[in-house]
């Protein structure tokens, strides 16, 4: 699938771009230097928008097509926000036969969010991942480190209730 | 240099020690299929067609990376190297989307003839999920369509070439796809329009935007008068489209097959050429007794002026306000010849043949239209010209050769060698020395500047004058050089520039020819020398000469550098950035 890229506004306070500027000023004129700046890019902001990538193109001299190839091609590269509250529905094996997929369903219509995707008042995002070894709690999600098991659909308005406050 | 012994196929060679498996066999004249690979562009071992046997080695190995060494033994064409190659092509047809009898590229295209030379069946063994393919038709020059894309990355290692690398290749595994940064269309990048990704691709992913039925359905219009115009490198390599060898100089059949295709009237670029060095001479003349901006850089190349707009915003002051030769002529269509044979300019319908791409663009900038109207209507490029003429069923080889149309088919020398790099430089040269000397020099070659090499620099006294000039092509040149024009450490006083490596021959509208050709020929060398040996034979060789840019001068326009030659034949450009 094709990495979805965030539509949300980007903020960036003086502190955040202080700091990738110290990273970008580090890793100039070394070899491969993209990766490392995204990773540490990645750290400060969370995830990779458009503007930071940009920041590093320039800062490194190399084309922002490059950069964002690289971005696309790792798994571990985010390029939309997550939200304060972090869902992870698993979609593995286990949890799909038992209905996981309906749970999604329910908590990207609850949100209207697809999965990689941030509520615009930054307060959820969403994943769908692979196994995180409960299956026997299938289906499975987490909300940032609590994880939630044996679930119905239904299940999900109480547990986003909880978050919403 | 030094050679080593290889065994192909069980035949003993002597090859350069630093040659490729691959170049060892070509040059020993026995061919091993590629697809990525493209001599000077692109060799990363990618694609897997050119896996041959090495006796010793584990597994198959990838002759277009492999090194050789003394003694090795290669085998070209075993079961295990078929099956090999077999498979891959089966794997990459099995996710393309085989319309081939549509296909712009059918017949010309390099996975087509490997899939019918192997025997692949166009139903194969992993039939399973097709990608859709991005179409990207967001450009006035280029379309993209990556459902023929078979993901080679010659466009890629062409786009780098030029130092633009505005695509690559975006997210992993099956969906891999070519594109831009952000998936934004290729419209919304800096792209320069040169085209060069599309003369290296080797499927039909990536094409010109098709004019050509705008081309017919304004000849079939019975209120519009069509003329045409075509530039010098288009017919150093038209007849490759039919055929013919590279650097065949087909310009009689040329003109006789436009006549044919119904134009009404068929110019010469190169009118508008000479017409561009009288102005580029006259301006460069000005800025140096003047104290205006030097270097003065031509600005023929829409490719390379869009480049400087993108990444040298800065430097657009230095280029020539001349317009390109291609609306120069366009505007002196439709207003002194109009006025001249009393032709409605808004009847005409203004057309060229260009060897490039970007010149699609070109016609639909701000202020490009001298005459109140677009200067050029439509453009088209080589290939276009060639798919019409094939339209229309006319046998190219047999055509008779046929001249120009006199009001605007005259040039000269200096005009035909546009179409190479170092070509504009050398007519301003012939041209200015004249102008500065007061009399008609003899020694008019100035070989210095010729060549296909990517950058070149002579210093020539013109009028007790030192003239320090510098010619480059291919935008990575272009680049280095404007860093140091920029930073002050150039101290040239004229620049050329040409946005495709070795000029407008090897534009990004030209016939496209396969790896293969690539390996064997230097195709703008040979394209280059049929417009120099055409020079060398022309009665007028330098631009002032051309008695209809003398008459030009002598009824409409004034002198060179007047306010009506402002006013048509000079443009102005946009700080863009990046």
């Amino acid at each position: 699938m094709q990495k979805r890229i965030s539509n949300l506004p980007f903020h960036d306070t003086p502190e955040q771009a202080q700091k990738l500027d110290a990273v970008i000023e580090s890793l100039k004129g070394q070899k491969g230097a993209v990766m490392p700046a995204l990773h540490q890019a990645q750290e400060i902001y969370g995830y990779l928008p458009i503007e930071v990538q940009e920041k590093i193109a320039k800062g490194l001299d190399v084309s922002l097509e490059e950069v964002y190839g690289v971005s696309t091609f790792y798994s571990q590269f985010a390029l939309t926000p997550k939200g304060r509250n972090h869902i992870s529905v698993c979609l593995g094996t286990a949890c799909y036969v038992k209905g996981a997929d309906k749970v999604l369903e329910r908590i990207t219509q609850k949100l209207g969010i697809q999965p990689e995707e941030c509520t615009e008042d930054g307060t959820f995002s969403l994943t769908a991942c692979r196994c995180i070894g409960a299956c026997g709690l299938a289906p499975v999600m987490t909300v940032n480190d609590e994880v939630y098991g044996r679930l119905v659909p239904e299940d999900v308005d109480t547990i986003l209730a909880q978050y919403m406050a | 240099m030094e050679q080593v012994n290889v065994k192909i196929n069980g035949v003993s060679y002597e090859v350069p020690a630093d040659s490729t498996i691959l170049e060892a066999a070509r040059y020993a004249g026995i061919d091993i299929p590629t697809l990525c690979y493209l001599k000077d562009i692109n060799q990363i071992g990618a694609c897997r067609m050119c896996m041959v046997e090495v006796k010793g080695a584990r597994s198959l190995v990838a002759a277009c990376v492999y090194p050789v060494n003394e003694g090795m033994e290669v085998f070209t064409n075993t079961p295990k190297v078929q099956e090999s190659r077999k498979m891959t092509l089966e794997l990459l047809l099995s996710v393309h989307d085989r319309k081939c009898l549509s296909c712009e590229r059918s017949g010309n295209c390099e996975f087509q003839k490997l899939c019918n030379e192997m025997g692949i069946e166009v139903e194969n063994r992993f039939e399973g999920a097709v990608p859709a393919g991005k179409k990207d038709y967001s450009t006035l020059y280029l379309e993209r369509n990556n459902a023929k894309c078979i993901l080679c990355r010659r466009c890629v290692a062409a786009c780098q070439n030029q130092h633009v690398s505005v695509i690559g290749a975006n997210n992993r595994g099956f969906d891999t796809e070519i594109g831009c940064a952000f998936e934004k269309p290729l419209g919304d990048v800096s792209c320069v329009a040169c085209g060069q990704c599309i003369v290296s691709c080797p499927t039909g992913a990536l094409t010109e935007k098709d004019n050509t039925q705008d081309v017919i359905d304004a000849i079939n219009d019975p209120e519009k008068i069509v003329i045409v115009q075509t530039a010098p490198a288009v017919r150093a390599a038209l007849g490759e489209e039919f055929g013919m060898p590279i650097g065949t100089n087909v310009e009689g059949k040329m003109v006789a097959a436009l006549r044919r295709l119904g134009f009404d009237k068929v110019f010469d670029t190169d009118f508008g050429a000479d017409m561009t060095i009288m102005e580029e001479a006259h301006e460069f003349l000005d800025r140096v007794k003047n104290g205006g901006k030097l270097p003065i850089i031509t600005s023929c190349s829409p490719g390379w002026v869009k480049f400087c707009e993108h990444y040298y915003p800065d430097l657009v002051d230095n280029l020539s306000t001349c317009k390109s030769p291609q609306n120069m002529t366009g505007a002196l269509i439709k207003s002194w010849y109009a006025q001249k044979e009393g032709i409605d300019p808004t009847k005409i319908v203004s057309v060229s043949v260009m060897p490039c791409v970007a010149k699609k663009f070109e016609i639909q900038r701000d202020d490009e239209d001298g005459a109140g109207l677009p200067d050029v209507d439509i453009s088209i490029t080589t290939r276009e010209l060639a798919r019409l003429i094939k339209r229309a069923q006319l046998n190219f080889a047999r055509l008779p050769d046929e001249k120009f149309d006199d009001a605007m088919g005259v040039s000269t020398g200096a005009a035909v060698i546009f179409g190479a790099t170092g070509g504009v430089m050398e007519a301003a040269l012939r041209t200015a020395a004249d102008v500065l000397e007061g009399k008609d020099l003899e020694s008019i070659d100035y070989t210095e500047v010729r060549g296909t090499e990517g950058f070149k620099e002579a210093v020539y006294k013109v009028g007790g004058m030192d003239v320090k000039v510098a010619v480059v092509s291919g935008l990575s040149n272009a680049d280095a050089l404007l860093k140091k024009v920029r930073s002050g450490e150039a101290d040239y006083q004229f620049i050329e520039v040409m946005c495709c490596p070795g000029g407008c021959v090897n534009g990004g509208g030209q016939p496209i020819q396969s790896s293969v050709n690539h390996s064997f020929y230097d195709i703008k060398k040979l394209r280059a020398q049929a417009l120099y040996d055409q020079d060398k034979n022309m009665p007028l060789r330098k631009s002032h000469q051309n008695p209809v840019v003398q008459k030009c001068y002598e009824e409409f326009l004034g002198e060179p550098g007047s306010h009506k030659a402002h006013e048509l034949l000079h443009t102005t450009y946009v700080k863009r950035g990046y």
